[in-house]
């Protein structure tokens, strides 16, 4: 069965998202990360979604859980790389994803975690300064 | 039945063509006239030809095959007509300007039965009414074409995304927002940042005249895809009048970062990136 990998880089997990995302391989990715940060005690989760051209509510929300998920395990989430056209079509569709960390690229993101790492906060969606 | 009004066309097609000439040249067809390429004689032929070809059968409609190089002849002239102004009414009146030699003809023809004559005078009404018709629809869809392409260019020019700094790019809007627009602004606003990688954007609403609920919606959706995109989002330019009808229509602009001026905006976007301006004096 396909799977989306995650690799381990320092304290944090990177989920590159690199194929069409359908239901079943999402709730699969949802189950392998909630494993992956358990087992590793990751402090973060990037996930590259800058290869995802297409979402639907679903995966919209699973966007949202995972986040959610990982903030329960301690872990704060990333989402780097949105597509215009997939923040357009995910803020048509309602899902403004609250408290979901998002960032232009993978190495703003990764400076992003640092930071908050540093910061010692938790996920509340807002960024520092201001 | 025969057409009347075809077999004229048909045997008598050089002093139609010779007749209407004349014509033409009166009413401002003719040389130095409505056409720019000052071909006008060869037009007119080209023309008269073509109702030829698309009456071989000894029948017309507009619609059918063989009327299609008549079509796109017509077509060809409205458009060009259109794009430099000209009224439907002129543009009509090349086609029911052949009319009158027509008629001439069929008078001669029949001189002496008046139904024959009123039969031939009817099927070539019939025939230009087609035609003129015709003239005036592809007339009219030409216009619409011109107004059409107006509007788009006037949408892409008043939404620029300058870049007023390394990573800071500002959205001046000017305008009504409504739906179309607004998409049509997140979409490039989103696009250059992508482009970009700029981590600000700023909207500035000076430009916008007002501002009610549904236009506050379409910002809180472009700011809120900013933010899902990775970057930050300030709205600027909120005149002392939209700021006091924001809060009577108690539209909650929580979240969003909003300033004054442009200038605030640069300021605190610099500051946010970590630049710092002095004065060197």
């Amino acid at each position: 069965m396909e799977r989306i990998p995650i690799l381990r880089i320092g304290e944090f997990l990177l989920v590159t998202i690199q194929v069409d995302m359908h239901d079943r391989l999402a709730l699969t990715l949802q189950d392998d990360l909630t494993r992956a940060i358990e087992k590793t005690g990751a402090k973060g989760v990037l996930l590259d979604i800058s290869a995802l051209d297409m979402v639907d509510s679903f995966i919209g929300r699973m966007l949202s859980h995972i986040s959610a998920i990982a903030s329960i395990l301690s872990a704060s989430t990333v989402v780097v790389g949105m597509q215009p056209a997939v923040a357009i079509t995910l803020v048509e569709l309602g899902l403004e994803l609250p408290g979901v960390l998002t960032a232009l690229n993978a190495e703003r993101g990764m400076a992003l975690l640092r930071t908050h790492m540093d910061m010692g906060v938790t996920t509340d969606g807002r960024r520092g300064g201001e | 039945m025969s057409n009347r009004a075809i077999d004229i066309l048909k045997t008598n097609e050089a002093e139609i063509l010779g007749d209407w000439l004349q014509d033409l040249q009166k009413s401002g067809w003719g040389e130095g006239g409505q056409f720019s390429d000052g071909d006008w004689k060869g037009h007119a032929r080209e023309f008269l030809h073509l109702i030829g070809n698309a009456t071989r059968g000894g029948s017309f409609s507009v619609e059918s095959a063989d009327a299609a190089p008549l079509r796109a002849f017509l077509e060809n002239l409205s458009r060009t007509m259109a794009t430099r102004g000209a009224t439907s009414a002129q543009t009509a009146s090349f086609v029911f300007s052949l009319k009158k030699p027509v008629f001439a003809r069929l008078r001669q023809a029949h001189a002496s039965d008046a139904t024959a004559l009123a039969d031939g005078i009817w099927s070539a009404t019939e025939l230009f009414d087609q035609l003129g018709l015709h003239t005036v629809a592809t007339y009219q869809k030409s216009r619409e074409d011109v107004i059409r392409r107006q509007q788009e260019e006037m949408l892409e020019l008043s939404t620029p995304v300058v870049k007023l700094w390394e990573g800071v790019l500002a959205l001046p809007m000017i305008g009504t927002l409504d739906s179309s627009r607004t998409q049509i602004v997140m979409e490039s606003l989103l696009q250059r940042i992508v482009e970009t990688g700029s981590e600000i954007a700023i909207i500035d609403i000076t430009g916008v005249p007002t501002v009610d609920t549904l236009v506050a919606q379409h910002l809180l959706k472009t700011v809120t895809a900013i933010r899902l995109m990775g970057a930050d989002c300030i709205i600027s330019g909120i005149r002392p009048q939209i700021a006091q009808t924001i809060v009577h229509l108690g539209i909650d602009l929580q979240g969003i970062t909003t300033k004054a001026s442009l200038a605030d905006a640069l300021t605190l976007a610099m500051k946010r990136s970590g630049f710092v301006v002095t004065k060197t004096t």
